[in-house]
């Protein structure tokens, strides 16, 4: 394996920059290491070699030229994952009913990533349509969890966390509905963001769920995240709800906490978060990681915010409410899948047949639940109360950060569990969301950061901070002073089956 | 028993049934951009070439909201003496139909951004009727569709349907009225002149271009009867493709006599929409559903809520323009008119001509008496509108004062109008270039009065003979010898002063 592929973005940017290597090979050292590995992790629905070389000898020619790099991340290169639209290359969504689109533009966050010369090795996989916890609902076959093959890499966001745990990328981009980016990043020991709502463009990002819907960093080190950040978030004026506020200096913050000091850190331990259904070395490595906080001089108190209770079932009836409405648009006429068009149909079966056969199960749950929440008579009793709920977590959020700093609690309650283990059961799968959802029904920013792995099995925990929405800088200082204090954990993970 | 062909004559009509009205328009904004995206607003044009992600829905596009379509709303709001909602969102209503791109509409729900208003309509004979209003909300509109093959032009039986989504997400504000009631045998009459009266409003606001013919102004009629003295409203029929004040009228009367027929006949009222028929003036059902739609309506997650200023809606209230049915009172009084002249004034559509013409220079009654006659002939013969003549009030008020000097005949004034209309250049030079002039030299009228005297004898001798009446026959002499450019009160003076009379 290429040493280009063990450095961080921060490292690789440093050696581009000043000449030691040219993007192009580092470029296509990730693409190499893709070739090599990602019949077995399949975190990949396409690989773009062509458009990530050019991108990568652009950056080059700038920096031989003498011109300064477009960005601190120029010629590093990327994985996005594939919700967001990529001019002229394929968008599939995880679904079959986009297979073959060509999306005639760019995503906001595409487009910043290209404006900062980042080249974009390719799109990754997830659960279809964002919905899923582990992979399996892609309509192209799960992706593999580098730590152990025959386990998850997480979900939605499963391709991106997979990507960076093989070495395939230094950098990813996630989006996050209820966990997407941080489930993903904590069963695979990687860093992961969901930045304030608001924060990144939703342009482009094709919607699951339009009021929790983020888009976010991920990498391997929490300066890496912070670095990307940077790269795709502030305001867009092409999304009504993009936050029309300074980027908060999330590198600067990073770089701070990497010197190791939280004294005056107000860090509140939610209560709520721990019993039941909590596996029992991610309970001890969290209680570390506390300790661990409490050592780099951070204050530490518990915090209860009684609503957190109810955040899953108030995101069981927000998130398919608006998902059977943004999924409505996949009806043939326009783009992706049409099936039954041998002119025996009228237009309305043509929409029926093809969405059947379009969208898999899961998605159809979904949709199925959330055009049920809104019909005539339920709204009050479903959608409605759920929104009430919404606005007790908001409360319950807001008294919390009166108290203290940020929050902290496990990123999921398990460690990654088998392929196939709980497709068959979709509570069980909802479950793994319990600790993130109540960060994107506030709206508020929240990371994970690896914690160390469960003594149990050996597998990867992640440790979540959360912060007031427009204050992400909090979850970086924190994150890097922990991840400095605690040592490095993807290190441990030995090389993958299939390239040794 | 009942067939929707046998219709009550309206007389026993409206004196068995009150009608109670609904009236629902549909405006287009003339924006320059569309409500949610950066594509021109413009009507017609190739199919789907006013498009983009956002208006066609393309997976991940997201809409922002059209800040001049807001302003319009809220000054039409303010015109029709609405409230101004401080706070209120878009909502999405879900349906699926091809030719909306993202099978829903993004319109508003429970929060229009005006309510409670009313409008105050005058009807042809000069009675006044107030028309609540019930809310204004903004909405966009949805694409067309054209369905080929198959008889009706419907979806249904159509071989293959052709979508333009040009007109997707053109701004739309929706006018609803509160149940409109008590208007008797005067209902289909109070439909029209609401309608009327919304359209010159929003014309006087220049918001939208109001063509009913071009679908910018769509007006859908909801009628029903009760029983006479009942307090109960009977089930209501909707009728839409009303595509013409006059059809307004004649859909409501229709569905008014219809539904008598049904109800005498101790039938029941289905309620539907239905289709108004321009070339016989009937209705037609369209295609019934078997269960009522539910349209899912929820908050649209991807717009933040619209929360107007109230500084800014008074600043927009300072822009709303005298109300056109109240400007005419005043200028009824102003240029003290009967209501025979000021009907034709409106009529016509002279109003704001006449205005401007009396503001360069002309006299209200000769302004007046130009649009009204002789340039609204030349409009019907030349099928065009007044206002769309190739004469500027400016021009009008010039050949009026030419008139008033003297210095043209209004036989000759009407020459140099139609030289104005045929492009040849403004008044004096169509003077200067077909040689329009007055002849003012009396010796050279006299040699032509003389000489149509001596042509004449027998007339001459009965003018001297005090019939001076007669001396008509010789000034059209005149006129005609020199082909019509003299001043004929001159002429008359002159043959006067020669026989002595
Ligand atoms: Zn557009």
């Amino acid at each position: 394996m290429s040493d280009l592929t063990r450095l961080t973005a921060a490292e690789l940017a440093d050696k581009i920059h000043t000449g030691e290597v040219s993007a192009a090979e580092t470029t296509q050292a990730h693409l190499d290491r893709i070739a090599a590995v990602d019949g077995d992790v399949h975190a990949f629905l396409h690989v773009d070699a062509e458009g990530a070389l050019e991108a990568a000898r652009a950056v080059d020619a700038d920096i031989a030229a003498g011109t300064a790099p477009a960005s601190p991340l120029a010629g590093v290169p990327l994985a996005l994952k594939d919700v967001l639209t990529t001019k002229g290359v394929p968008t599939t969504c995880g679904s079959k009913t986009l297979e073959g689109w060509l999306p005639p533009y760019d995503a906001t966050v595409t487009r910043r990533l290209r404006e900062a010369g980042v080249p974009i090795l390719g799109k990754t996989n997830m659960d279809e349509f964002a919905m899923g916890s582990s992979t399996e609902n892609s309509a192209y076959g799960p992706t593999r969890n580098p730590w152990d093959l025959g386990r998850i890499p997480g979900g939605s966001g499963g391709g991106s966390s997979a990507s960076l745990a093989a070495y395939e990328a230094p950098l990813a981009i996630g989006t996050d509905t209820g966990g997407s980016i941080r489930q993903p990043a904590a069963v695979t020991a990687t860093v992961g963001v969901k930045p304030t709502y608001g924060g990144v463009s939703r342009y482009g990002l094709v919607a699951f769920s339009s009021s929790l819907d983020q888009a976010g960093p991920c990498g391997r080190t929490v300066l890496d995240a912070a670095l990307l950040h940077e790269v795709i978030a502030g305001h867009d004026p092409m999304d009504a709800t993009s936050v029309d506020a300074p980027v908060p200096a999330v590198v600067d913050a990073a770089r701070q906490g990497a010197r190791g000091d939280l004294s005056g850190v107000k860090v509140g331990v939610v209560r709520e978060f721990s019993g039941e259904g909590y596996q029992g070395g991610v309970l001890r490595s969290f209680e570390t990681a506390v300790a661990q906080l409490k050592e780099l001089g951070a204050e530490v108190v518990e915090v209860s915010c009684p609503n957190f209770t109810y955040a899953l079932p108030a995101y069981y009836l927000i998130a398919p409410s608006e998902c059977s409405s943004n999924l409505a648009r996949f009806d043939a006429m326009r783009y992706g899948l049409r099936v039954a068009d041998d002119g025996s149909h009228s237009a309305e079966e043509v929409m029926s047949l093809t969405r059947e056969e379009g969208f898999g199960a899961e998605v159809k749950r979904r949709v199925m639940l959330g055009t049920y929440a809104l019909s005539s008579g339920y709204y009050d009793a479903y959608y409605g109360s759920a929104q009430k709920v919404r606005t007790l977590i908001t409360r319950d959020f807001a008294a919390a950060f009166e108290q203290v700093d940020v929050l902290v609690s496990p990123t999921t309650p398990v460690t990654p569990f088998k392929l196939g283990e709980k497709v068959d059961d979709p509570l069980a799968m909802y479950l793994n969301d319990i600790c993130s959802i109540p960060a994107n029904l506030a709206g508020n920013a929240a990371m994970s950061v690896p914690s160390g792995l469960s003594e149990e099995d050996g597998l990867p925990v992640g440790l979540q901070i959360m912060a007031p929405a427009l204050a992400d800088d909090r979850l970086y200082r924190v994150g890097a002073a922990y991840e400095a204090a605690r040592g490095p954990v993807l290190d441990k993970l030995g090389e993958l089956e299939a390239s040794k | 028993m009942t067939t929707t062909a046998e219709l009550m004559d309206y007389a026993e009509v409206v004196e068995r049934y009150d009608p109670v009205l609904g009236l629902e328009v549909h405006v287009e904004l003339s924006t320059n951009t569309k409500m949610f995206c950066g594509c021109p607003n413009s009507f017609g044009g190739d199919p789907n070439t006013h498009v983009c992600p956002v208006c066609l829905g393309l997976p991940g596009a997201l809409p922002v909201v059209n800040g001049t379509a807001v302003e319009s709303a809220i000054r039409i709001g303010l015109a029709l003496n609405c409230d101004i909602a401080e706070w209120c969102r878009f909502a999405r209503k879900n349906y699926f139909y091809p030719d909306m791109p993202k099978n829903f509409q993004t319109s508003q729900y429970d929060e229009p951004i005006a309510f409670d208003g009313y409008i105050d309509v005058v009807l042809d004979d000069g009675e006044v009727v107030r028309v609540d209003i019930e809310r204004a909300h903004m909405e966009e509109d949805t694409g067309k569709s054209l369905h080929v093959g198959g008889a009706t032009g419907r979806i249904h039986g159509a071989e293959h349907s052709l979508l333009d989504y040009n007109r997707a997400g053109v701004p739309l504000i929706e006018i609803v009225t509160k149940p409109i009631t008590g208007m008797g045998e005067r209902a289909p009459e109070v439909a029209r002149a609401y309608v009327t009266a919304l359209r010159d409003l929003l014309r006087a606001m220049d918001v939208s271009d109001v063509r009913m013919d071009q679908g910018s102004l769509r007006c859908d009629a909801n009628v029903s009867l009760m029983p006479k003295g009942a307090s109960e409203f009977g089930t209501r029929t909707e009728t839409k493709n009303v595509n013409s004040l006059r059809s307004v009228e004649r859909a409501v009367r229709h569905e008014m006599t219809r539904h008598a027929a049904i109800l005498a006949d101790g039938g029941s009222i289905k309620q539907e929409t239905r289709h108004f028929q321009e070339a016989d003036g009937t209705t037609a059902a369209g295609r019934t559903k078997e269960t009522a739609e539910d349209y899912r309506y929820f908050p649209e997650p991807d717009l933040v809520p619209i929360a107007p200023t109230r500084e800014w809606v008074e600043q927009l209230r300072a822009t709303i323009p005298e109300m056109p049915w109240e400007r005419r009172k005043r200028i009824q009084d102003d240029w003290n008119l009967t209501d025979e002249e000021l009907r034709d004034l409106v009529n016509t559509g002279a109003i704001d001509l006449v205005a401007a013409t009396v503001d360069a220079g002309a006299t209200q009654a000769d302004a007046r008496s130009w649009w009204v006659q002789y340039l609204n002939q030349q409009a019907t013969s030349r099928e065009t509108e007044l206002a769309d003549l190739a004469i500027t009030p400016a021009q009008v008020a010039r050949v009026i004062e030419l008139v008033g000097s003297g210095e043209l005949t209004n036989k000759l004034a009407r020459q140099v109008v139609d030289g104005v209309l045929d492009g040849e250049g403004d008044p004096d030079q169509v003077i200067e270039k077909r040689g329009l002039k007055v002849v003012s030299d009396d010796s050279a009228l006299l040699a032509a009065v003389d000489e149509a005297l001596a042509a004449q004898p027998d007339v001459a001798d009965k003018i001297r003979g005090g019939k001076v009446q007669a001396a008509g026959a010789i000034v059209g002499a005149v006129m005609k010898a020199t082909k019509g450019q003299a001043d004929a009160a001159r002429v008359r003076e002159l043959i006067l002063e020669r026989v002595g009379a």
